[in-house]
């Protein structure tokens, strides 16, 4: 039984405080769902920093046992299971350019069903928490994938990459705000139809020496030791 | 290494207008930095004087700093990882700060990010924490503009080799660059350029050697 679970509608935006040692899963309500997803940490000043995710786990994707982690150097969330192993990191979050080949979109015309970017609603969901535009970071896009080519420079997205029911389960290795949008992703070229996505929080268990993450790579055990500091 | 405060590059004035020299000719140490205003259509050439050097460096509209350079935003746009003539360089609005109109070296890394202290420990070690790193350089010359903290987003490294495989991996090669290659930029409206000469002693991307870089400015 979850401590806590919320369906957010495709295209929409949501955020939520999360305590450490929680397990946050994301569950693909439909095919080719794009979960654009932002993570502060427990100082709401401290955020994710893909560059440096990447770089110190030698990877342009997001797959377990990764360590997500902040500015500072610490681990904001470790992923720790997902039914898929590329979580696309590259594309940025979509703007109200990216929508406008659907069509002109507005609440008078389309009451809740209008079509707003993931910038609009990434940015309306940080200032709720006294954050804003500034605030804005690579975000990872769950349930997305955008190959690179074998030039090593082109990019394309790869469309049918999730399914219904694909899911992606991170552990909060602090106290975290979870920012996400379930707009389309910006380099999606299909109809609009953006998939829904289930939130649910677990309580984690305790994690041993032996955790995937923590033995994955050097760099991501010093980043969960580093937090390990911090928040004792 | 001494700074030098004069290039066979310097000779390059404006299109149709050889004669004028830079209005902004600097040399910038290896772990100091650069915070300049380049007007609409001015043109900013960052020399890699001695070679592979990391040139660690952030753009924002100079009337909304809110309004900064956004790597992804602009890798996305152009549908490829480097950057290199021609790349517009884009906002987290999707607004045009700067074109690269010159590059004698071919590629640039994005994705990268710069050191910071924090992340030279998770990379290195506990050992490494007092160690010099760009983000201080940025934050130190970032504050006369009211660049903070939170202002800060993914930079550009310029001279870097930052290769990414189909396959999904990342890894930091050697430069690409070599004494005297250099990258001009030229602004499509009023901006900061904050510029971080990487200090960073741990990997390849300054040849385990920073050096001296020089900015040349050709504005009105
Ligand atoms: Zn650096």
């Amino acid at each position: 039984m979850s401590l806590y679970a919320h369906e957010i509608p495709g295209g929409a935006a949501w955020s939520t405080p999360v305590r450490a040692g929680r397990l946050v899963t994301l569950t693909a309500l439909g095919d080719d769902a794009n979960c654009s997803t932002l993570i502060v940490g427990a100082d709401r000043v401290d955020r994710m920093n893909i560059p440096d995710t990447l770089k110190a786990q030698m990877s342009a994707r997001i797959l377990p046992p990764m360590v997500l982690m902040s500015d500072r150097g610490l681990a904001l969330a470790s992923v720790v299971a997902s039914s898929l192993d590329w979580h696309d990191c590259l594309g940025g979050f979509g703007h109200d350019a990216h929508l406008a080949r659907f069509g002109p979109s507005s609440y008078q015309a389309d009451r809740n069903e209008w079509r707003r970017s993931a910038h609009t609603g990434l940015v309306t969901e940080l200032t709720k928490h006294g954050l804003g535009e500034r605030d804005l970071h690579a975000p990872v896009n769950f349930f997305s994938r955008v190959s690179i080519g074998e030039d090593g420079s082109s990019l394309s997205f790869a469309p049918g990459h999730s399914v219904a029911g694909d899911t992606v389960t991170l552990r909060t290795e602090q106290d975290v705000l979870i920012v996400v949008s379930t707009a389309p992703h910006p380099m999606s070229v299909a109809a609009y139809a953006p998939a829904g996505v289930r939130v649910t929080v677990d309580t984690a268990p305790v994690v041993g020496p032996d955790d995937a993450s923590y033995v994955f790579r050097a760099e991501s055990a010093r980043a969960l030791e580093m937090t390990r500091r911090a928040v004792a | 290494m001494t700074a030098v405060h004069t290039s066979p590059a310097v000779a390059a004035g404006p299109a149709g207008n050889p004669a004028n020299g830079p209005v902004h000719d600097a040399t910038i140490g290896s772990g100091d930095g650069a915070l300049v205003r380049v007007p609409a259509g001015g043109r900013l050439r960052i020399v890699d004087l001695f070679g592979n050097q990391a040139a660690d460096t952030l753009l924002y509209d100079a009337d909304d700093i809110d309004n900064r350079y956004s790597a992804f935003d602009t890798i996305r746009e152009q549908g490829a990882v480097f950057l290199t003539t021609g790349s517009r360089l884009l906002s987290t609005r999707l607004d045009e700060l700067a074109v690269i109109t010159d590059d004698t070296v071919g590629r640039h890394d994005t994705i990268g990010g710069a050191c910071a202290q924090e992340s030279n420990v998770i990379r290195y070690g506990e050992h490494v924490r007092h160690q010099h790193a760009c983000r201080q350089t940025f934050l130190a010359y970032g504050a006369a503009a009211g660049i903070g903290q939170r202002e800060l987003g993914h930079n550009i490294n310029f001279f870097m080799n930052v290769p990414v495989t189909s396959a999904g991996g990342l890894q930091f090669d050697d430069g690409l660059s070599a004494p005297g290659k250099y990258v001009e930029l030229t602004a499509s409206r009023d901006i900061w350029v904050l510029l971080s000469n990487c200090p960073q002693l741990n990997n390849p991307c300054n040849g385990w050697d920073p050096t001296p870089l020089q900015l040349l400015g050709w504005w009105s």
